[in-house]
């Protein structure tokens, strides 16, 4: 049954809100500038939150079960966190406030500034950036303006391996830069030659830098790490850390000592920061010394205060101030990010502490290697060796081939979607670009072990599944809200608005 | 271990079905001189400890439920029902993430259909997408969206120095590396000073509405003029200010962006808010971000998808214009179920009290020895105050007494010193108006 659109449960003169009476004499409108009509719906309170109850149980989400979608790191979200960002000293403080007036709120973003700087090596962080993507493009923009300032304007070329996500390519196109594209090898690592290749001639003085995701989107270490990176650098270039894997690497290695100039963080990744059913994210960026000076701004500094703070707990030991670094690329967004986000975050590292985080990561890998090994056989694995036909082990996710030769009418997608029906959320199809059928498993450290056994025992009845009754997969799902959807008919038809909600409706 | 579910009998099954003695052995293609660094954090707490220290640093900031705010300029105070913050915490929308998999997200797919069809509403245009960050953001992908219907032959971006500062700031960290020229915000231009500088090389004109000081003006004119030059017109608007004044849709914006931040989303320090982005049907391809449409599944049954696929970065890749992929998901249905309680009535109410408070609190203020409002032109729920001192001195003196003053305009505005941007909502009430009236009378 379809939940009717919230404009069909509107009937005029119903009201959902308890408004008071204006406690001061009213003043003329101008009438020559106000609307004729608000086509709004009417709707009672009731019934408006069993509109968005029902809405809500009509979707898959953490809190109802395993979510391995590759590259989204879909970890618990802890409800502390929750109460802690509707406190009202978080909740009801105005962004313009006076230093003085949110000095724990500053406080804080600056200790999640030093965290997330030693968490990843990195000299200065900035929160400001709103998502991941926006991160990546503070981290171009700053590559872009240092050779710029360095009297290198024509190094213009940011190398992207072909196993990036997408948004690392539309990065580098917004920032006014080009991208050259870098295959991967047989055992799907950074083709060295193809990057010495690219690193020589005309080309090395026009390289701008590198964007590498680490593990790769494949879920792999990258054994060259350090050729890769010296390479890149010798020739001027700066190293681009996307650090939509972090969970893979916490206390296990730091970009910033590895060598990498800069990278983001996706707070709604690794640091449990709700995903908000496509948002709100954020995206801080750490860079080392020679790229401090152009983080977006403004960032939070620190100013020791004299005296003995120490025996006075009512005597505050610093003062906290906003500071634009004095080569900022300047604003990414108006104030200083989702702070909602950073408060969340900061909960989250306050409950591991270093060790912690390192046990994170540590069953973050686990998982992934776990299931992968419950896989095997059933699966093929590709990449599951390195270039000297070595084992290898994945990071926090892993690729599988979604497909069987010997079940030719069953694709990715099917598989996907026998997995609703199963009652699991898919792993992310399609991607990475490089593994046809592919789909990218990452199935999160909070997850256990009776859980991830169940996702294994369904992925093997589908396996059979696909051989023996294929229907079943390509009619997939059968027990979901609704059927496979017309996408064609979406984007030809467009119908965007509900027509009730149009003028004079 | 906190989150983390696993036994030491389940790790010692799970490492040796792997065929590993250890952890350590996962990392083996770690860098070795680099593997495993301490990382210097402040040690574990419980989740007692994590509650008395984040109520601890709550209570070191002056916040709306403690004071009078009076403050604005681009974040508002304003009454959200309490049904909204309950639907935000039900899990099955917060922990989800992008509908993907649209058989099992029809609940976030259709109200984020919900909250467009809305957004249509208020704005009076044809779409709107699912969100960009925050209103600055939406406004530089405005641009992005002017350039490309140029096909990038016009280079001229001309702005209202009555945008808010910080969103003129962010269009011009975005396109920092285009060749393009913004022009128009340097000095104090009224709309005929902006309508002078258009030409045949202009992609737009972004005006706010309000604009930046409160002030609502009529921009039929500017809107035929700008046409006429074969440009777009912008139009960043508060959507609150929508309940009562004209559509941009009616007179004619291209597109329409905007905070969507007064919608039921709370002030929280600047962020998560919720950039709005409205566009007339013939430019909506050119849209950026997600945007959800209504379809059929094959058994002809109505359901919302994720459409116009083909124009993002995880398909598009290097020829996408823009590179968002997550947005203000939760923010939007916020908007949504705030919209949807307040309704057509609803929310009128809410404009009215803003604008009747608003007018209640500049006249008495203008009657003050000293101080002045500009009280010919028309304005919503913000008003520009001149004062007889620095508003540094002032807003001291108000915290003091329990009230957060105005916004210093001189921060952004040079020729305006001792002039506050002073905020009055529905919140405040008329002893908080009164015992402001009050304050100020005293520092002549």
């Amino acid at each position: 049954m379809s939940e009717p659109i919230i404009y069909d449960l509107s009937a005029p003169g119903r009201s959902g809100v308890n408004l008071p009476a204006p406690d001061v004499p009213t003043a003329p409108l101008p009438n020559e500038l106000l609307r004729d009509d608000l086509p709004l719906p009417e709707v009672g309170e009731l019934q408006v939150v069993r509109h968005f109850v029902r809405l809500s149980q009509l979707n898959y989400s953490i809190d109802t079960g395993l979510y391995p979608l590759g590259s989204c790191t879909m970890k618990y979200n802890p409800k502390i966190n929750e109460d802690a960002a509707r406190l009202p000293g978080l909740a009801q403080l105005h962004p313009l406030a006076d230093p003085e007036s949110c000095q724990g709120a500053m406080m804080l973003m600056h200790e999640l500034q030093s965290w997330l700087g030693e968490i990843s090596g990195f000299e200065a962080v900035s929160l400001t950036p709103a998502a991941g993507a926006q991160g990546e493009f503070a981290g171009i923009l700053m590559i872009r303006q240092y050779h710029i300032d360095r009297g290198e304007p024509e190094r213009d070329i940011i190398l992207v391996p072909d196993s990036a996500h997408g948004t690392n390519p539309a990065t580098v196109t917004m920032a006014g830069l080009r991208m050259q594209q870098l295959p991967a090898n047989a055992a799907g690592e950074v083709d060295l030659d193809a990057l010495h290749e690219a690193c020589s001639g005309e080309n090395a003085g026009q390289i701008a830098g590198m964007m590498m995701t680490m593990p790769s989107t494949l879920g792999l270490f990258e054994p060259n790490i350090a050729q890769v990176i010296e390479r890149v650098q010798s020739v001027g270039g700066l190293m681009y850390m996307d650090g939509a894997n972090m969970n893979a690497l916490m206390a296990v290695v730091k970009p910033g000592k590895l060598g990498f100039d800069c990278m983001h963080y996706n707070l709604h990744k690794t640091f449990s920061t709700p995903h908000g059913g496509g948002g709100p994210g954020s995206g801080a960026v750490g860079v080392n010394a020679r790229l401090r000076d152009y983080l977006p701004g403004p960032v939070v500094r620190r100013d020791a205060l004299p005296g003995d703070a120490a025996a006075d707990d009512e005597v505050p030991s610093a003062r906290y101030d906003w500071h634009m670094p004095s080569k900022s690329i300047g604003r990414l967004k108006a104030f200083a990010g989702n702070f909602g986000m950073h408060l969340r975050a900061y909960a989250y590292i306050r409950a591991y502490g270093g060790e912690g985080l390192r046990q994170v990561t540590r069953c973050a890998v686990l998982n992934a290697n776990y299931l992968r090994e419950k896989l095997r056989g059933e699966y093929a694995l590709p990449y599951d060796q390195t270039a000297d036909g070595a084992r290898r082990y994945c990071g926090h996710e892993f690729v599988v081939r979604g497909a069987f030769d010997d079940a030719p009418g069953v694709h990715a997608l099917d598989i996907s979607k026998r997995l609703i029906d199963y009652g699991f959320h898919p792993p992310t199809n399609y991607f990475p670009l490089i593994v046809p059928e592919a789909l990218l498993i990452e199935p999160t450290e909070t997850e256990s072990k009776d859980d991830l056994d169940k996702l294994a025992e369904a992925m093997r009845s589908i396996a059979k599944e696909a051989r023996e009754t294929p229907q079943l997969l390509q009619d997939a799902p059968s027990t979901a809200p609704v059927r496979r959807l017309d996408e064609a008919k979406a984007a030809r038809q467009l119908h965007l608005c509900c027509p009730a909600a149009r003028p004079g409706a | 271990m906190s989150y983390i579910p696993h036994t030491a009998a389940e790790t010692q099954d799970m490492l040796a079905k792997i065929g590993v003695a250890s952890f350590d052995e996962l990392f083996d293609a770690v860098p070795a001189g680099q593997r495993f660094p301490t990382l210097d954090l402040p040690p574990a707490m419980s989740e007692m400890e994590i509650a008395a220290e984040m109520l601890a640093i709550s209570e070191a900031n002056d916040h709306a439920g403690d004071f009078a705010m009076f403050r604005g300029a681009g974040a508002y105070h304003h009454f959200i029902p309490s049904v909204v913050n309950h639907m935000l915490l039900r899990g099955e929308f917060y922990t989800a993430y992008t509908p993907y998999q649209p058989e099992i997200s029809q609940g976030t797919l259709q109200a984020t259909y919900e909250y467009q069809s809305m957004m249509c509403a208020l704005t009076g245009m044809d779409a709107a997408n699912a969100s960009h960050y925050d209103g600055a953001t939406s406004l530089a992908e405005a641009v992005t969206v002017a350039l490309e219907v140029s096909r990038n032959r016009r280079k001229k971006i001309i702005l209202s120095h009555a945008i808010h500062p910080q969103y003129r700031e962010v269009l011009r960290t975005y396109h920092q590396g285009k060749d393009i020229r913004i022009i128009g915000d340097r000095g104090r231009g009224e709309l005929v000073d902006l309508m002078e500088m258009l030409d045949s090389n202009t992609a737009m004109v972004a005006v706010q509405y309000p604009n930046f000081f409160g002030q609502v003006e009529d921009l039929r004119r500017l809107a035929d003029t700008v046409h006429a030059s074969g440009g777009l017109l912008v139009v960043v608007a508060n959507p609150l200010a929508l309940s009562l004044f004209t559509p941009p849709g009616e007179f004619g914006a291209d597109i329409v962006v905007g905070e969507g931040q007064p919608l039921g989303i709370p002030l929280t320090f600047g962020g998560p808010y919720l950039g709005y982005f409205a566009i007339k049907q013939r430019l909506v391809r050119k849209i950026a971000g997600r945007i959800i449409g209504e379809t059929v599944d094959v058994e002809g049954k109505r359901a919302y998808v994720m459409t116009l696929r083909p124009r993002e970065q995880d398909i598009k890749r290097e020829r996408a214009t823009s590179n968002i992929c997550t947005n203000q998901g939760l923010m939007a249905l916020a908007a949504a179920v705030y919209l949807s309680l307040m309704g057509k009535n609803g929310l009128r109410q809410v404009g009215e009290l803003n604008y009747h408070k608003a007018h209640y609190a500049a006249a008495q203020i203008d009657r003050l020895d000293g101080y002045s409002v500009d009280m010919t032109k028309p304005f919503f729920n913000e008003f520009v105050v001149a004062c007889p001192r620095p508003i540094a001195e002032i807003n001291a003196a108000l915290l003091d007494a329990g009230v957060i003053g105005g916004y210093d305009l001189a921060q952004h505005y040079y020729h305006l010193p001792n002039h506050m941007l002073l905020c009055v909502t529905e919140c405040n009430t008329r002893a908080e108006i009164d015992r402001l009236v009050d304050i100020l009378e005293g520092l002549r």
